[in-house]
């Protein structure tokens, strides 16, 4: 550590949608704490500092830096390898950086289909000139670049080497405070691994009844008053929950809200997904496949439904294009 | 019962209490004529032919046997002259009410009466007003039909009114107990009778004839006693009963009811067998358009010492055939989709038996048309040899066609591939040696115990030549035809085979079971209870004091399919890994780095 | 796959021991005529087939996917591994079909142990319609740097 025996911290951003950033804030008063053991030497949200600070810093020169945020741009990705070399733990803090998250849904999507709804057809457009986002452009003052958006939105993993993983979206702040703590007192498990999650699903933590299951009809959350004593997905509510790592202390589920599935897969599931596709249809109760099919029709939306968080992580990445 | 003497012609017999005079003389072989009288209905004499002289307190006298008690002490004469010469005077009588019935001629004859005495009202006569019909009509059918109306000469007997009615059953047994023939049933060609191959038999039978212990069955459908009740919806429970009451050994139990068993056993051998294919599917062989062009397994039916001609060789208008043609692999190895392209493997030794049987029995020519002679078992070549030097002609090719000509003879046409020429021959009696086929329910029966069939629908073994009898389905075994066509003695030994089998197993105590099982990895169950009602086998259960799943190692059958549900990746199998097919996936598209040489 | 420029699908089958890959045992034994296009992997019973073996595939680089097990109702070794399968994979389609990959390129359903001609049949008939939709070379969707 250096001189002052504090830890050398940065957070960043790159494509999120800022709840990571008011997650450590809800940290309150452990703030101060934080202050107390850590330098932040970088953070564009809250404090000023410019990329060319960072790239003066010598490689490795923050202890820890929490990048939360998928890669979408050519910037994001820039910044990936650049905090990548300057830290020494980088961690993938949050959904997004972690398994891509809800930009990643765009995946089923290519950036020419994007930019046309975005900015050519959405309801809200006034953009006679039908401008969309270029690469270069000429000033006055001359050419400035604007970073590339890519096709496919990517993962932190998938850019650079990760450290550790904190999933959520956000992550819960007894969670965040949890590996800072560990990474204050040095206590860090082995690389790659996922950190301020449990090795549990949620349903572990749910207090909701829970039943052998069979599932005659699926309900989206809106067309069923759900009996708030029993499991949601027993009657009929797709919840993520048996196939998404605990650790957020199954705060949808405590208010009859089905979980979407933000701490991503547990330990040992490849895709999130498929994981819970499989167990879904496995309980439908259908004993012919006319009836089967019937039922699990009425699924709207299969990749927003199973891979809501982790698209881009998954197997197949994003649709095809 | 008390015991009683009494006398009949001079002789003291020994007998219990509670008879009559007719029954002790019946158990005794004495005859005395009567045509009135049948065992399983009341007395009625009205006959009176069984009039006998009954001395009682040393007073003879004139009664009529059927009716009177058998008492301690009576004296009975039953041929004395006085006696024939009322019996003489009654057949007289008869004979002019019903010239015409030989029985009633016959009996006469026996009393010097061969002319009717008195004036023949109707020469066609054959009612003798006995009786019996109607009280079998009454007292055992309970149907109600048959009465005697008016009186004197105009005495009859027949339905209310002489109406049709629709009580009548059409059981026939008035047709069975009248002695003159006097009533007679039209019968309808019905299903019953139909289904009937040579022939009605009774409503009590013996399903099949070589069993042990051979114990005869009723037919509920047509037995009158089951008939009437269902008929009455339960009213009339006690109809007819006859078999009871002569049924010494009182084995006739009607209370017995269809029963569904369950039992728990270690093992099951399925043994369902064949069934014969349907002769008809395939046109050219006639089945169906003559009488007399019938199955291998008919055939077994019409020489059979029980079949319905005591074992005779008989074409249908009763005559012994002159020539007999037997086709081989009628249905069997024929690429036609309604026939079967597998050998049925027996057919080539019955028909060869069959030969010799026409040739021992009638002395017909025999003609048998085979493709080739499967004569492979021990001692069957020399059998096949001996038909041969019987006179069987053998024509070396399949019967290609049966023809039913005008004269109802039948043609059937075929090649004789060892003269290189068509040939044609005329005969009385076709005999087709029919396919065997698995029977038609065998896909049931394959799923209720998880058995698969080979493309010819038989059910599989587990390996063709290891393991013969065995199934996929641990404790399941295969005996016989279930398995494949086989003769008899193969069919022993494959049976030896799986009672061996079975009892090896359930004599082992304990067993061992496949280690390949599904195993839930606590730490990681989060009890979300998805996976309870996936298990076929109930062997998922939830411990509600650990608060997760389990695998009961003994009930698990290793088909993985937990382990695909499980959302939380918990339940791993101990084979056939995510990680072993991950890998085999990951393993095909692996491009091997080819060196240059 | 290229073979002098020609495309070959690859295609990858996931058989059930009792039925399917029985029947592909039986057909390869009696010498049917099958492509060599369909690569087999054989699972206990099609209600193993977690649907990401299928996914699976298709980003290792299959062209195209089978599934095939035991007829429903009763066929199945396991009683009802099959129901399983039925349950799942139409969903499993209306994912793919999110996901932009043809519905030819996955085929699910039942060939039983004795019909081993049926299956050299699907082999040939799948072949030839993977082979028509052209190569899904997923690999591809995500290789490019500059995307």
């Amino acid at each position: 550590m250096p001189g002052n025996g504090k830890l050398k911290l940065g957070l960043y951003w790159a494509a999120s949608c800022g709840g990571c950033e008011i997650a450590v804030v809800e940290l309150r008063e452990k703030l101060l704490i934080v202050d107390q053991v850590a330098d932040i030497v970088f953070w564009p949200c809250a404090t000023d500092f410019k990329y060319k600070d960072v790239e003066a810093y010598p490689d490795g020169y923050m202890d820890v830096c929490l990048f939360n945020g998928a890669i979408r741009t050519s910037e994001n990705e820039h910044l990936a390898h650049l905090l990548r070399k300057k830290s020494k733990v980088l961690v993938a803090f949050g959904s997004c950086a972690y398994e891509g998250c809800i930009p990643g849904l765009a995946n089923l999507f290519d950036r020419e289909s994007i930019f046309r709804r975005v900015y050519l057809e959405s309801e809200s457009a006034d953009n006679p000139n039908k401008v969309v986002p270029q690469t270069a452009y000429h000033m006055p003052e001359g050419e400035i670049e604007i970073p590339k958006f890519y096709n496919t939105v990517k993962t932190l993993g998938q850019v650079t080497d990760v450290d550790y993983f904190l999933p959520g979206c956000p992550p819960q702040d007894p969670q965040i405070w949890a590996v800072i703590e560990a990474i204050v007192s040095g206590n860090l498990p082995p690389k790659g691994s996922v950190v301020g999650a449990n090795e549990k699903t949620v349903c572990d933590e749910c207090k909701h009844v829970r039943e052998e299951k069979k599932i005659k009809k699926f309900y989206r959350y809106h067309e069923i008053i759900a009996d708030s004593t029993r499991c949601l997905f027993d009657q009929g509510i797709i919840c993520a929950g048996p196939a998404t790592r605990g650790g957020c202390g199954a705060l949808c589920t405590k208010v009859d809200i089905p979980c979407r599935g933000c701490y991503g897969p547990p330990p040992n599931v490849v895709d999130q997904g498929a994981s819970l596709l499989a167990a879904v249809a496995s309980v439908v109760d259908a004993d012919t496949e006319e009836e089967a099919r019937r039922i699990v029709s009425e699924i709207p939306d299969p990749i927003g439904t199973f891979y809501r968080f982790s698209l881009p992580a998954s197997l197949l990445h994003r649709a095809r294009r | 019962m008390a015991k009683i003497t009494i006398t009949i012609d001079g002789k003291p017999i020994q007998t219990e209490e509670g008879q009559t005079i007719l029954e002790v003389c019946r158990k005794n072989n004495i005859y005395i004529p009567t045509l009135c009288y049948h065992p399983v209905l009341e007395p009625y004499g009205a006959c009176r032919l069984c009039t006998v002289e009954v001395t009682r307190h040393g007073w003879p006298s004139l009664h009529t046997a059927c009716t009177h008690p058998a008492w301690d002490g009576l004296v009975v004469r039953t041929n004395t002259a006085e006696v024939r010469a009322v019996r003489k005077t009654l057949m007289e009588l008869f004979l002019s009410r019903t010239p015409n019935v030989p029985l009633i001629q016959e009996m006469a004859a026996e009393y010097g009466v061969t002319e009717p005495s008195y004036p023949v009202e109707d020469p066609n006569e054959k009612c003798i007003l006995c009786g019996l019909c109607v009280r079998v009509c009454n007292d055992m059918v309970k149907a109600h039909v048959l009465n005697f109306s008016s009186r004197g000469v105009d005495r009859k007997v027949g339905p209310p009114f002489m109406e049709k009615t629709r009580e009548c059953i059409g059981c026939g047994a008035c047709t069975i107990v009248c002695p003159t023939g006097a009533i007679e049933i039209v019968l309808q060609k019905n299903a019953i009778y139909a289904a009937k191959p040579l022939g009605p038999t009774a409503a009590i039978y013996v399903p099949s004839l070589q069993a042990v212990p051979r114990v005869p069955v009723i037919d509920t459908d047509s037995c009158i006693r089951f008939r009437q009740r269902d008929r009455s919806n339960g009213e009339i429970e006690d109809a007819c009963g006859a078999c009871q009451m002569l049924c010494e050994a009182n084995a006739i139990d009607f209370t017995q009811q269809d029963e569904i068993l369950e039992l728990n056993v270690g093992a099951i051998v399925v043994a369902t067998g064949f069934q014969m294919w349907d002769s008809t599917k395939l046109s050219q062989y006639s089945y169906g358009k003559s009488p007399n062009i019938i199955t291998a397994l008919e055939f077994e039916r019409l020489s059979n010492a029980a079949g319905p001609t005591g074992g005779q060789i008989l074409t249908a208008d009763g005559v012994k055939p002159e020539r007999v043609a037997i086709i081989h692999c009628v249905g069997s190895r024929d690429k036609n989709p309604n026939a079967h392209e597998y050998c049925s493997r027996i057919c080539c030794m019955y028909s060869l038996k069959q030969a010799h049987l026409v040739r021992d029995k009638t002395h017909a020519e025999v003609y048998e048309f085979y493709m080739d002679m499967r004569a492979f078992g021990k001692g069957y070549e020399e059998f096949y040899e001996r038909v041969q030097e019987e006179g069987v002609v053998m024509v070396r090719g399949r019967g290609a066609e049966v023809q039913v000509l005008p004269s109802g003879k039948l043609r059937v046409t075929g090649e004789d591939a060892n003269l290189g020429k068509l040939v044609a021959v005329d005969v009385d009696m076709v005999v087709l040696s029919s396919a065997i086929e698995p029977p038609a329910d065998a896909q049931k029966i394959a799923q209720l115990f998880g058995l698969s069939r080979t493309p010819d629908g038989w059910f599989a073994e587990a390996h063709p030549k290891l393991k013969p009898v065995e199934t996929n389905t641990d404790g399941v075994f295969l005996a016989g035809a279930a398995q494949g066509p086989k003769d008899v003695p193969d069919t022993v030994a494959h049976a030896g085979a799986a009672a061996s089998m079975a009892v090896a197993l359930l004599n082992r105590g304990e067993v061992t079971i496949s280690p390949q099982v599904a195993v839930v990895d606590e730490k990681f169950c989060s009890a979300c209870k998805t996976c309870l009602n996936i298990c076929p086998y109930a062997a998922i259960s939830f411990i509600v004091e650990d608060n997760v799943a389990r695998v009961n190692e003994a009930l698990c059958k290793g088909c993985g399919t937990c382990v695909a549900t499980c959302p939380a990746g918990a339940i791993t199998g101990k084979h056939f890994t995510d990680d072993q097919i991950m890998a085999q996936i990951e393993g095909l598209f692996r491009v091997p780095e080819l060196v240059e040489a | 796959m290229s073979n002098n420029g020609k495309f070959e699908p690859r295609i990858v089958a996931f058989l059930c021991n009792w039925c399917t890959y029985t029947a592909a045992d039986t057909a390869g034994v009696s010498r049917m005529k099958q492509p060599p296009n369909v690569d087999i992997i054989r699972v206990m019973c099609t209600g193993r087939i977690d649907p990401v073996f299928v996914l699976k595939a298709f980003a290792e680089g299959a062209d195209g996917v089978i599934i095939s097990g035991c007829h429903p109702p009763g066929d199945c070794h396991y009683t009802n591994g099959n129901y399983k399968t039925f349950r799942r994979m139409p969903l499993v389609e209306m994912l793919l079909q999110q996901y932009g990959i043809e519905p030819g390129r996955f085929h699910w359903g039942w060939i039983s142990g004795a019909e081993a001609p049926k299956w050299a049949e699907l082999t040939r008939e799948f072949t030839e319609q993977v082979r028509k939709l052209g190569p899904l070379n997923w690999k591809k969707q995500f290789a490019s740097k500059e995307d």
